[in-house]
């Protein structure tokens, strides 16, 4: 081979190394979302109304067909950020539509509300402690901070509604569950966050794609001082 | 090594004399006074704080283990320093001396080779037969042993607790208290514990640090490690096997209590989970996820405990 051919080979084969790094380093290495900032919407000390949903699909971005969370922002836009920066020593009160169908928990030890005040939540006005997911719609989510103990299953909607939503973010005119719990955050630290529930339909026993990948189905309490 | 630096009448012309000190003589002193001060020094001041602990008796024994390896491996680091700072020291070269030894006068001492060999092999061996023996002795030295364990405690009373692992959080279930399942790990001290280690999906490790326990947890396997625990205190639960995304957060901690405590702990839980305890699938070693993604629970499957040796309890669930 020539010496042109083989300086052309060489380009050639750098600018794919370089390629494939840089996309390497995009996909794997780099934050896929911003933040959400909860720390500055209200006075210091007062509580943090956290608003997020569960969507069966996204509907865009790179991966359309995948289950994911959203967050409503302070501003009321619903963002695809799953780390959210809340105060320390604050309560929190959470509300999750939840908008996707449910099935039997994996684990029905997940079917618990832990961690949260009174170890209870509020389904659609209706305060419950376990939820047994072999009944009516399953559980189509688990919000759970292992590490401060928070486990709340996520009941699913009616898998035959007409109206199930198929691109986020949703609202009123598609089928949900409204789910709110209060808990209190801790002192400074990054606390991650994750569904348990094996969503991840289309792969094995559900735990690849949306389970597998940050800023889908888990992501991190960012609680700052 | 060479006998240059070991034997004094062949480290050549240059090196010879009657006035030359009996250099691999003092080395040995050196080396032997070295050895007797530290090795006690290691094993009564560091010996004891080595990790990981005495928390049950296999932490004690691997903490034992740790410590021997060290008092035997200390006197062949000291040998080679000795010998390096010994030649660095005594055979430099100097500005305008003579030139280092080297070329043919370097040559194999056989005395020395066939020594090293021999002590090194010997060391090896009695590690080799030791560490057996320490497997048999402390009933899989906190390994699993898998479904069929080869070395078994000898207590009267064994309390089962099962690990389930599943992406990414370990639970445990209490088959001697009607099969409650618990985000807490928590046992009597003074106790012999059978962990029976599975999971509901890949392959985790649970790893008790304090408690010197490391087993793998896979799906559809039980996985039986064994420990007898010495006194109360907490320890650190991790997984020690990449499983995906959040397996950096993968840990909680557990805690040895008083028997009293456990059993006040234990009944309580069991009471207060009640509700949910009979949502769960009967007790069992292993189970079954269901492969279709989200859909389906998990299913206890026909797996019998490995000896029927093993004492349960009365309130032992059927498996």
């Amino acid at each position: 081979m020539s010496y042109r051919g083989r300086l052309t080979t060489f380009l050639v084969m750098l600018a794919a190394v370089i390629a494939l790094a840089v996309y390497s380093v995009n996909t794997f290495f780099l934050p896929q979302s911003g933040v959400t900032d909860f720390t500055s919407a209200q006075p210091a000390g007062a509580p943090v109304n956290l608003t997020v949903q569960t969507v069966g699909q996204i509907g865009f971005g790179a991966h359309p067909t995948w289950v994911s969370y959203m967050v409503r922002a302070p501003d009321g836009q619903w963002q695809h950020n799953t780390t959210w920066k809340v105060p320390a020593h604050t309560t929190i009160h959470v509300t999750v539509h939840q908008y996707d169908s449910g099935s039997p928990l994996r684990n029905q030890q997940w079917g618990r509300i832990q961690g949260v005040d009174g170890n209870v939540a509020v389904l659609n006005g209706k305060p419950y402690s376990v939820y047994d997911s072999n009944s009516g719609n399953g559980v189509g989510h688990t919000f759970a901070i292992p590490t401060l103990g928070i486990s709340v299953p996520l009941v699913g909607v009616d898998s035959n509604a007409t109206n199930i939503c198929s691109a986020a973010p949703c609202d009123s005119s598609s089928v949900s569950n409204t789910i709110t719990f209060t808990f209190t955050t801790p002192g400074p630290g990054e606390y991650p966050w994750q569904c348990f529930v094996p969503c991840a339909l289309g792969y094995l026993f559900g735990n690849g794609g949306a389970m597998s990948n940050a800023n889908y189905m888990g992501g991190f309490l960012d609680v700052v001082q | 090594m060479t006998d240059a630096a070991t034997q004094p009448d062949a480290a050549g012309p240059a090196h010879a004399g009657k006035g030359e000190p009996r250099h691999f003589a003092r080395m040995v002193t050196i080396w032997l006074v070295l050895s007797l001060v530290l090795d006690p020094l290691f094993y009564f001041l560091v010996g004891p704080h080595v990790p990981p602990g005495t928390m049950t008796s296999t932490a004690e024994e691997n903490q034992f283990d740790f410590t021997l390896l060290v008092v035997i491996a200390l006197p062949v680091l000291l040998g080679v320093w000795v010998y390096l700072g010994y030649s660095i020291i005594t055979w430099r070269a100097s500005k305008g001396g003579d030139d280092p030894v080297g070329g043919e006068q370097a040559r194999a001492h056989l005395g020395v080779q066939t020594g090293w060999i021999a002590i090194t092999s010997v060391i090896v061996l009695f590690l080799a037969g030791y560490g057996t023996y320490s497997l048999i002795d402390t009933h899989g030295a906190g390994g699993g042993q898998g479904p069929n364990p080869v070395w078994t405690p000898t207590a009267a009373h064994i309390l089962p607790v099962q690990v389930i692992g599943q992406q990414w959080a370990f639970t445990y279930r209490y088959p001697t208290f009607g099969g409650f399942e618990s985000k807490q790990l928590v046992v009597p001290v003074d106790t012999t514990i059978a962990f029976h280690v599975t999971s509901l999906d890949v392959i985790h490790s649970f790893w008790a640090y304090q408690l010197s326990i490391k087993a793998d947890a896979n799906p559809q396997i039980d996985n039986v490690a064994f420990t007898t625990t010495n006194h109360t205190g907490s320890f650190t639960v991790r997984c020690s096997e990449l499983c995906g995304l959040w397996h950096g957060a993968m840990y909680n901690y557990g805690q040895v209590v008083s028997k009293q405590a456990f059993q006040t702990w234990a009944t309580t839980t069991e009471k207060a989970t009640a509700a949910n305890t009979k949502l769960l699938p009967p007790f069992a070693w292993t189970y079954v996820p269901d492969a279709n993604g989200a859909d389906g629970g998990y299913y206890n499957d026909t797996v019998v405990p490995y000896s029927p040796s093993e004492v349960y309890g009365a309130k032992q669930p059927a498996s």
